[in-house]
């Protein structure tokens, strides 16, 4: 039964789409249950990968291979890991609920947005299973035109800018890796990922490699300073685009980090990474004071998911100064380990935030903070999740937003007790702009009568707030089953760095 | 003297030539209100065509007439799409052509001549043929661009078209002429022999295959001779732009690989650069002056000279598999020229021609299929993944660093994001923007257009699935 899940998982959501576009708009109530139903079926489906992996062992496991493109030897092939599978079910978890949020906010063609809302969580889940670097580079990509679609569509007023901006910067990044695959194809005579990583390659090689596959991924993630694109694309995208937008894409490109650059060019990765680590740190402290300035919510949390993004490269890179130059393996693993539990929580923390804006935001059409003030009078419940979230936002323990980033800052501490100084600058500023955001939102007195006239939330938008809290709360307390899930897969990776290829 | 078997070896050109000699008297004795058998039967000749091809494909290579005449896989394979191509332009031509009272036996006669000259052209066997088969297509594309005439504009695309296209023709003579010249021999077999020898004229030769570069970069539509292209596809109607734009362009590659394989191969190592210029001078030239255009099928023809620049990089590599990426590359250009005309032609009505890129603002509230349909095909020339056409561009790009050129592929790496920007805006003024207010648009009520239109597009996506078997026959068409 487990043969084929992978593909299922990719192509259920994909070919799903189909009936709900053929619904039409003359039926929106149809194409919304439909697209639910799918979501449903998909999220139960990556459910089943839990008990058919094997935990213990670590490696890349359901592999499925069928000759794709026989003259190119090229393979459709998929496997997943730990840490792959902790990203789909993430994926899922996330495809349920930006189509319960959108359900009768999305009025204008909602059988498009549903369909296109599932074919990119179709693609995404192939990313994260795609084990040759051309399937990969094909669902990178392909992620691109249902999003693209997205923000322009049913974006706010410059969405037609920020969709152009956020395509085309994206794929700039990208077309430089494809230069990159192509050479190392011609070399090694596969995209298998595998082969590819065991493939040696001279430092210079390397160089050129580790700059290609940096520029496509930091884009991605995106990393100071090419992440000009992402609060434009917050900003403008729909509330479900910019959940999906935070919660799951932004961590293909730190995923991407994982399956490219560590493993195929891990000299070059241990050379450069102070080029790395100073550019997370330099997301984490000069993009959290960027935060604190900004009088648009959506802007200030894609401001805020750059900065918590850096904490997933400076994990990841971390790691290459503890393995190469400390030799603490240990230290490098929980690196590593931070950062991961700090891709997923900042998906549901980030994927949280943005709901909630989006929540006021379709009773006040503003996103501006100072157009509120004493919403908690007006909406206790709202307020509770919203306080709620704005804790794990800026990493209080007891939420998920703590685990992460506190294993990341021992692991640094470890390697530099000067990176781990500034890195723990997010702590303050994280808090500083978070909560005085909730100050300006939550509290105080009624300034703008508007406010009076908003409304409660309903019991749909409570069903996606609770289900974002039970995640936030369940990681924080007790993050035990996830560590363990990706805990064999971390320390592959981390003793592949050791593995030196010149 | 020609046997029966030199004729067997031809049969498919023998075949449509007849048949194109006998629309021509069923037009004259058909009664206009019966035109439509004369369409179907145009269709179904090609398909008979393609049947032919097929089904005569022989294992080896095979020549007729004393060599003038080469039956190899890769022109069996130019010639399907060649025919295919035509076949589509047929079926999405009709209510273009009613609606403004084109729909003539000429335009059914002059395609396919057009389209034997093409067939002729990718199987030839000799510099002779090679003009044959050129001046074929070419004449027979002059008289369908000014097929409207009483529009001054196809009647200046047409002039044009024609002045130029002498030129260029002249220049190929003259190459021609010197490479004769130089080796004393027209057989492109025998040229290629001849040019691995030492103790020709070095120069005479050089000049010589300067010129007939020239010729054939006329012939695709490479900068600096791209000029015609614009004007031709915005004056020509939109049915016959679209045959520009494919079936000629795939001839145009057969041309090229006979011409500078078949018989010049043994100087690679000369136009191999040559061509790297004039991809380069394409790829600038199509991608930026294609951004600030207003009208689409203007900008479509920019598009073109930059995808020939995309196939220029497969030529340059100048092994089996740079000409199974360039063939690939001229193939899906082809499929999607296609589509994208095949879209404007499903829109345009009668005096109104949908051929502005405003014309297309709104389009997915009027009508999301056509929408869907356009930006299939504007992803796929834009070289998106999983579109057909990213997979032609990694190809050529492939086929351009195995020969050594890094910089060429990473040349054809930017201008492919410079290039992103103009197809993009279609897809925007389609889906972002709000429809004009008073503008009808709604595609032609024409069953099977919409059926074959909508097939055609999606081949664009399902190619881009999977599309192994297609580049195993390009390949194989070049093995040796």
């Amino acid at each position: 039964m487990f043969n084929h899940l992978l593909s299922l998982l990719i192509w259920l959501p994909i070919v799903g789409a189909i009936p709900v576009l053929l619904a039409g708009s003359g039926r929106p109530g149809l194409a919304r249950w439909l697209a639910l139903l799918v979501a449903v079926l998909t999220f139960i489906a990556s459910l089943c990968l839990l008990p058919a992996y094997n935990a213990a062992d670590g490696a890349l496991q359901l592999a499925e291979s069928h000759v794709w493109i026989a003259s190119l030897g090229v393979h459709y092939s998929l496997a997943v890991d730990g840490i792959s599978i902790a990203l789909i079910l993430l994926t899922t978890f996330v495809g349920i609920l930006v189509i319960v949020g959108a359900w009768e906010v999305i009025q204008d063609k909602p059988q498009q947005y549903m369909a296109a809302m599932l074919v990119l969580e179709g693609l995404m889940i192939g990313v994260f299973c795609a084990t040759d670097a051309l399937l990969f580079y094909v669902f990178f990509e392909a992620m691109l035109i249902p999003m693209f679609i997205l923000i322009g569509v049913w974006g706010g007023p410059r969405r037609v800018y920020a969709t152009l901006k956020f395509f085309i910067y994206t794929f700039l990044g990208s077309i430089f890796m494809l230069i990159g695959l192509i050479y190392l194809y011609l070399k090694a005579g596969t995209f298998d990922l595998h082969t590819l990583a065991a493939l040696p390659l001279t430092m210079r090689e390397q160089t050129w490699l580790f700059f290609a596959f940096l520029l496509a991924f930091a884009i991605k993630v995106p990393m100071v300073p090419v992440h000009t694109w992402l609060p434009d694309a917050h900003v403008e995208a729909p509330t479900g685009g910019s959940v999906v937008l935070a919660a799951v894409m932004l961590k293909v490109g730190t995923y991407g980090f994982l399956r490219f650059i560590l493993p195929i060019t891990p000299d070059a990765g241990d050379h450069y990474a102070w080029v790395v680590i100073v550019l997370s740190l330099v997301a984490i402290v000069y993009i959290g004071y960027v935060a604190l300035v900004q009088d648009d919510m959506k802007k200030l949390v894609a401001y805020s998911s750059v900065a918590h993004m850096g904490f997933v490269t400076l994990g990841i890179f971390i790691a290459f100064m503890l393995v190469r130059d400390a030799g603490n393996l240990e230290m490098a693993n929980l690196g590593m380990q931070g950062a991961m539990v700090q891709m997923i929580s900042h998906g549901f923390v980030s994927g949280a935030m943005f709901t909630c804006i989006g929540v006021m935001y379709d009773r006040m059409h503003t996103r501006q903070i100072k157009d509120y003030g004493g919403v908690i009078n007006v909406m206790p419940w709202f307020g509770f999740f919203y306080v709620l979230f704005a804790m794990a936002n800026s990493g209080l323990p007891g939420t998920s937003g703590f685990v992460g980033e506190f294993m990341v800052v021992l692991a640094s501490f470890a390697a530099n007790p000067w990176i781990a100084l500034f890195a723990a600058f997010t702590l303050i500023i994280g808090a500083a702009y978070t909560l005085w955001m909730v100050k300006r939102v939550l509290w105080g007195d009624i300034t703008n009568p508007h406010v009076h006239e908003m409304k409660e939330i309903n019991g749909r938008e409570a069903f996606v707030l609770i289900s974002f809290a039970a995640a936030v709360l369940a990681l924080g307390i007790w993050p035990q089953p996830l560590i363990h899930l990706m805990d064999a897969s971390v320390s592959q990776l981390v003793q592949q760095l050791a593995v030196h290829k010149i | 003297m020609p046997t029966f078997n030199d004729i067997l070896i031809m049969l498919p050109e023998f075949y449509l030539v007849a048949a194109a000699c006998l629309l021509l008297l069923l037009d004259a004795w058909m009664k206009p209100e019966q035109r439509n058998i004369l369409h179907w039967v145009s269709i179904l000749v090609l398909l008979v065509g393609i049947y032919l091809v097929v089904a005569g494909q022989p294992d080896v290579a095979v020549t007729a007439f004393d060599g003038m005449f080469v039956r190899d896989t890769a022109a069996e394979i130019l010639k399907v799409f060649a025919l295919l191509c035509t076949a589509l332009i047929f079926v999405f031509s009709r209510p273009y052509l009613i609606d403004r009272k084109l729909y003539q036996g000429e335009f059914y006669t002059l395609m396919i001549f057009a389209t034997i000259g093409a067939m002729l052209l990718v199987s030839a066997g000799n510099l002779v043929m090679v003009y044959l088969g050129l001046e074929l297509l070419t004449l027979c594309s002059y008289g369908l661009v000014a097929l409207n005439r009483d529009s001054p504009l196809s009647s200046e695309a047409a002039i044009k078209y024609f002045v130029l296209g002498a030129l260029s023709s002249g220049m190929l003579l003259y190459g021609m002429s010197m490479i004769y010249g130089a080796t004393g021999t027209l057989s492109l077999a025998q040229l290629h022999g001849a040019v691995a020898h030492a103790g020709m004229s070095p120069n005479l030769m050089t000049f010589g295959l300067i010129f007939m570069i020239v010729g054939i970069s006329f012939k695709l539509g490479v900068a600096p001779f791209h000029m015609w292209i614009p004007d031709v596809y915005q004056g020509a109607p939109t049915a016959v732009t679209i045959f520009v734009a494919s079936t000629s362009k795939i001839a145009a590659f057969g041309m090229a690989y006979r011409l500078l394989e078949s018989g010049m191969g043994g100087m690679a190592g000369q136009w191999q650069m040559m061509l790297a210029v004039l991809a380069v001078a394409s790829l600038a030239i199509g991608n930026l002056v294609a951004i600030v255009q207003t009208n689409l099928k203007r900008l479509l023809a920019y598009s073109t000279i930059s995808h020939m620049g995309y196939l220029l990089l497969g030529l340059v590599n100048a092994g089996p598999e740079g000409y199974a990426a360039a063939m690939f590359y001229a193939i899906c250009y082809a499929l999607m020229s296609t589509a994208a005309f095949g879209v404007i032609l499903a829109l345009a009505r009668a005096g109104f021609e949908c051929e502005e890129i405003d014309d297309f603002k709104g389009l997915n509230q009027r009508s999301p299929w056509m929408a869907f349909l356009m930006m299939l095909a504007m992803f796929s020339l834009a070289g998106v993944p999983p579109m057909f056409g990213f997979f032609a561009k990694l190809l050529v790009l492939e086929a351009a660093i195995h020969a050594g050129m890094l910089w060429l592929a990473i040349v054809g790496a930017v201008f492919a994001i410079i290039g992103l920007i103009y197809y993009l805006r279609v897809v925007k003024v389609m889906y972002f923007d709000k429809p004009v207010e008073g503008l009808e648009l709604r595609p032609q009520a024409d069953g099977t257009l919409r059926t074959v239109l909508s097939l055609n597009a999606l081949l664009l996506l399902g190619l881009g699935l999977y599309w192994g078997p297609l580049l195993g026959w390009c390949r194989a068409a070049f093995a040796s």
